[in-house]
């Protein structure tokens, strides 16, 4: 039952409600055998509920949940050889580290009668279980660095030390799958780049599919294999993080990822092509006209140049090798943020009228519900 | 350069201005329960000690030293013996059975959701009523000829008990009226202790391979409850050993001292006999087994129980 | 199913049995208490299995019981005793309390010692001494011997300090900037800021002092002064347990202020008597 590393987990059509109001809607996944998958989104999407139904701590309402083609939608926690890394760790505060790491092995393979403390040596083999409990215990210490604290209890841990208990927790078993439910959002900055790197180097090791929630899209996007982006209840996309930020299949998820925030700005569709107010863009899509547009552009997307759109900057934040321009266009009235590299932005100030040249190719178009409109950068040139 | 060391000068004054100044209003402050404390619980605890070495009977123009005499009496004394072992009795049978049932109540509460407030407020009700009057209701239930409990075990076909007046089942009705007035605040006690323990810890638990009511209790519950569980030892034991409402409302310690108790005799040596030193003698016994208790609290077992 | 989650009614029900079974125990001298107060003492001695009353006789006993003894008077002694004590621990208590937590001087750890040692010490001892006093400055069977011993609660004290230790200290200097007194901070800006300990401990010594029944033994002679702990006793004595009808509602008439009290501010009651324990 455990052991192979890694099954494909299929979620299929999860619904979930809390009395009248719906938190899940319809969410199905996929993974791949091992694969590191992030579930990312702003809190009260739904992601941690999503997470504990496969996880098996609440039932859904409907659909099913698959875990290496077995179904079990209807079996407990327990019995679903999965490992779980919560947001306070969940340590148990009587236990030493080396009795934390046990709890999983000690629960599954000693019987009752074993756990009771004087009456477990009148069990045959009960040494040698023990034993292979104990060496297991000291590998997964082992590749945690935890070797030096095992008789340590949690209240004396820091913050990373109790993060690498409840991973080693997990990893002991050596489970199916992984679900991790925001397990860095209590350490601080530092550590959390740290440990990012140690749970993307543990993963790869130990080769377990993984289930990562976060609202924190830096780790979405720098640990993951594909990302699952989710708002509302709803899956809006599912892909590699690449996929995700340069081809968002909604306006949320393209303002959900990338800091600084994407700028949007209402653009229509004009007989002749798109129209930014009374500019015409240099932009083609397959779209009836009259109809109300949302245009996105990355910040890294603009730059600096003679003619463009045109625009007074506002405000200059100084990030040592960019220089995050804010600037407001005039017609019509919109706000963009434009990333540029220190050299070229050296000189600006705060009331500068200048000009940014936008990478139309990059350019994304949305519909008046979000949803993305395929475009592609025409030959014509920006003009009113 | 001047400026600064006139600064300098003037600071310390301040401060110690300011000092002063806190010191006078805390005295000030404290005096009135300062006085209280001295005059109404210290004086008159270590009048008492000293009062247990004489001999001395309210009303009697003077007294005599007799040092330890009254606590040699004590020993020989068969009401006092049977007091003592009475309520050494009591507390060894109300204080488990009460922390016992308390805990299973207050597990079964907090085990669903279903009319938790309901069941909580019922089981508390003893705490808050006037115990007298209890004692007065339960006299009634337990009453040999009109009681209904005696005519429900007469429907039952078993004879009647002499539930409060016979000296074989006097200490049983105490004991059974004593769990009944005390499990109300061990559930609430427990009720509070369940509430502090983390969910997650159930749910990591869960995952854990503990499938069972069993399992879960004995990784979770029970050692989370630890500080709560010694706590209500404690606080139990205590209100046990205070035993005496009950007592002088139903048998003022009969029949034929059946159902004596520490303090009811301490009382009637007191407040009947009028005899001061004895009494206080008697007293300053009570006070060193509440003293031994907290101190086998604080040493031995407090260490043990807490995580943090 | 799984754990944590809400179970079915038909799941639900061994739990609920089970403590159905313990509450009827808990109800069972309320429940019996309160039928006896409604009958005459012949149906009383004739079948007391049944709980309702052939005969509804509340209004003679609930009568007797308030003409046999003053019991209305021992009613109002009582909520009288209970408000002046805890009148008087609270103005003892709360400065004290503050200038414990807050104040820094040099005899604080020794009264700090001194309050500790006070927890130690039930208020069973010193009642023989203070009684002893109390008989020879004549003052027996008075409020004041009924108050005074309570004044000082070294676990009100207890109680206050912690709540006071965790406040700001931004509060006090603030105050003091504003050329408070210290005095004034206490009641002003500290107690108001400490609400929930204060109703804690008022619920658990209105409760304490209500129900408390050595004290008032020991001090009180006369009827026009007892508490309503003691009014029953003097009660039955009158009656010789005669009127059993008539001593259960004297009984349901003392009980009844404080289960009211209570089942109206449950969660407040419960809070008082919870984060107390000590003197329970």
């Amino acid at each position: 039952m455990s052991g192979e590393a890694g099954r494909a987990i299929l979620i299929e059509g999860i619904e979930k409600a809390f009395g009248k109001t719906r938190i899940l809607k319809g969410v199905c996944l996929n993974l791949r055998e091992g694969e590191f998958l992030s579930l990312v989104g702003p809190s009260g999407c739904g992601k941690t509920t999503l997470l504990r139904i496969i996880a098996g701590l609440e039932s859904a309402d409907a659909g099913s949940v698959r875990i290496g083609g077995k179904d079990v939608t209807q079996l407990r926690a327990a019995d679903r050889d999965i490992a779980m890394v919560f947001q306070n760790y969940a340590l148990y505060p009587h236990l030493s580290v080396a009795q934390n790491l046990a709890v999983p092995l000690v629960m599954r393979r000693l019987s009752s009668l074993e756990r009771v403390p004087l009456l477990r040596h009148l069990v045959p083999g009960h040494a040698q279980r023990r034993s292979a409990i104990n060496a297991q215990v000291q590998q997964a210490a082992e590749m945690l660095r935890l070797g030096h604290l095992l008789h340590r209890r949690p209240a004396e841990l820091s913050g990373g030390q109790r993060q690498r208990v409840a991973l080693g927790r997990a990893l002991v078993r050596q489970p199916s799958a992984f679900l991790m439910d925001e397990p860095l959002s209590n350490l601080d900055a530092e550590l959390r780049a740290g440990t990012r790197r140690e749970i993307v180097e543990l993963h790869r090791r130990a080769g377990v599919t993984t289930i990562y929630v976060t609202h924190d899209q830096v780790e979405a996007m720098t640990m993951s294999d594909r990302v699952a982006v989710m708002m509302e209840g709803e899956l809006l996309q599912l892909g590699t993080p690449r996929e995700v930020y340069e081809n968002p299949a909604d306006l949320r998820v393209a303002g959900f990822l990338g800091s600084p925030r994407i700028n949007t700005l209402p653009v229509c569709s004009a007989p002749d092509g798109i129209r930014l107010g009374a500019l015409l863009l240099p932009l083609q899509a397959e779209v009836a006209p009259g109809a109300e547009l949302t245009l996105g552009l990355r910040p890294e997307a603009l730059h600096l140049a003679a003619e463009g759109l045109a625009v007074q900057i506002e405000h200059l934040e100084f990030l040592g090798a960019e220089v995050l321009l804010h600037a407001r266009l005039a017609a019509p009235d919109a706000r963009l943020t434009a990333r540029l590299p220190i050299a070229v932005a050296a000189q600006l100030q705060r009331g500068d009228a200048v000009h940014l040249r936008a990478d139309w190719s990059a350019a994304l178009l949305f519909g008046a519900d979000g949803a993305r409109i395929a475009s592609s950068a025409s030959e014509l040139r920006l003009n009113a | 350069m001047r400026d600064s060391a006139a600064l300098a000068g003037a600071a310390p004054a301040t401060r110690a201005s300011r000092g002063i100044g806190e010191a006078a209003a805390a005295w000030v402050l404290c005096a009135p329960a300062g006085l209280a404390l001295f005059a109404l619980l210290l004086g008159p605890s270590a009048a008492l000690l000293v009062l247990s070495f004489s001999d001395w009977e309210l009303g009697a123009p003077e007294l005599a030293w007799i040092g330890l005499g009254n606590y040699v009496e004590l020993t020989t004394d068969p009401v006092f013996r049977i007091a003592l072992r009475n309520t050494l009795i009591y507390v060894g049978v109300v204080m488990p059975a009460s922390i016992g049932l308390g805990l299973g109540v207050a597990l079964l509460v907090e085990g669903g959701s279903r009319l938790r407030a309901t069941f909580r407020a019922i089981y508390f009700l003893p705490v808050v009523s006037l115990l007298v009057a209890m004692a007065t209701a339960w006299q009634y239930l337990l009453h040999p000829t009109i009681g209904p409990v005696n005519r429900l075990l007469a429907l039952l076909g078993i004879s009647p008990i002499n539930w409060l007046g016979s000296s074989d089942w006097v200490m049983v009705s105490l004991c059974m009226i004593g769990v009944w007035e005390n499990l109300g605040f061990v559930v609430v006690l427990f009720m509070a202790g369940l509430t502090a323990i983390p969910r997650e810890l159930y749910a990591a638990a869960e995952l854990d391979g503990a499938r069972s009511a069993m399992d879960r209790f004995r990784l979770v519950t029970w050692p989370l409850l630890g500080p709560t569980t010694l706590f209500v030892v404690t606080i139990t034991a205590i209100r046990c050993l205070r035993v005496f409402d009950t007592v002088q409302a139903l048998t003022r310690g009969g029949p034929n001292n059946a159902s004596q108790v520490l303090l009811h005799a301490m009382y009637q040596e007191g407040f009947s006999y009028f005899r001061i030193g004895y009494s206080a003698a008697i007293t300053v016994v009570f006070l060193a087994i509440v003293l031994l208790l907290m101190l086998v609290q604080t040493r031995i077992l407090d260490r043990r129980v807490h995580y943090s | 199913m799984r754990p944590g989650e809400e179970r079915s009614l038909l799941h639900d029900l061994p739990r609920l049995a089970l403590l159905g079974l313990g509450a009827c125990f808990i109800l069972l001298p309320y429940v019996w208490m309160f039928a006896a107060s409604l009958k005459p003492g012949s149906e009383i001695f004739r079948d007391s299995l049944t709980l309702w009353p052939e005969r509804f006789y509340a209004i003679e006993n609930y009568g007797k019981a308030l003409s046999e003894v003053p019991m209305l008077r021992f009613l109002f002694n009582g909520a009288l005793v209970c408000a002046l004590i805890l009148v008087f621990q609270m103005l003892f208590a709360v400065p004290a309390a503050y200038a414990l937590a807050k104040l820094r001087w040099r005899g604080r750890e020794f009264l700090f010692g001194l309050i500790m040692l006070g927890l130690l010490i039930p208020y069973h001892v010193p009642a023989l001494p203070l009684y002893v006093v109390f008989a020879r400055a004549g003052l027996l069977d008075s409020f004041a011997a009924l108050v005074l011993p309570f004044t000082i609660s070294v676990f009100g004290i207890f109680l206050f300090r912690q709540a006071f230790k965790s406040l700001p200290d931004e509060l006090i200097h603030a105050a003091r900037m504003d050329g408070m007194s210290e005095l004034s901070i206490v009641w002003r800006v500290i107690m108001p800021n400490a609400w929930p300990a204060a109703t804690a401990f008022a619920t658990f010594s209105i409760v304490a002092h209500w129900n408390d029944l050595f004290w008032p033994l020991i001090v009180v002679q006369s009827h026009a002064m007892a508490t309503p702990a003691l009014g029953v006793l003097f009660f039955r004595a009158e009656e010789a347990g005669n009127d059993v009808g008539a001593l259960m509602a004297a009984a349901v008439m003392v009980t009844a202020p404080m289960i009211i009290l209570f089942l109206l501010a449950q969660r407040r009651f419960i809070q008082g008597i919870a984060t107390a324990g000590l003197k329970g």
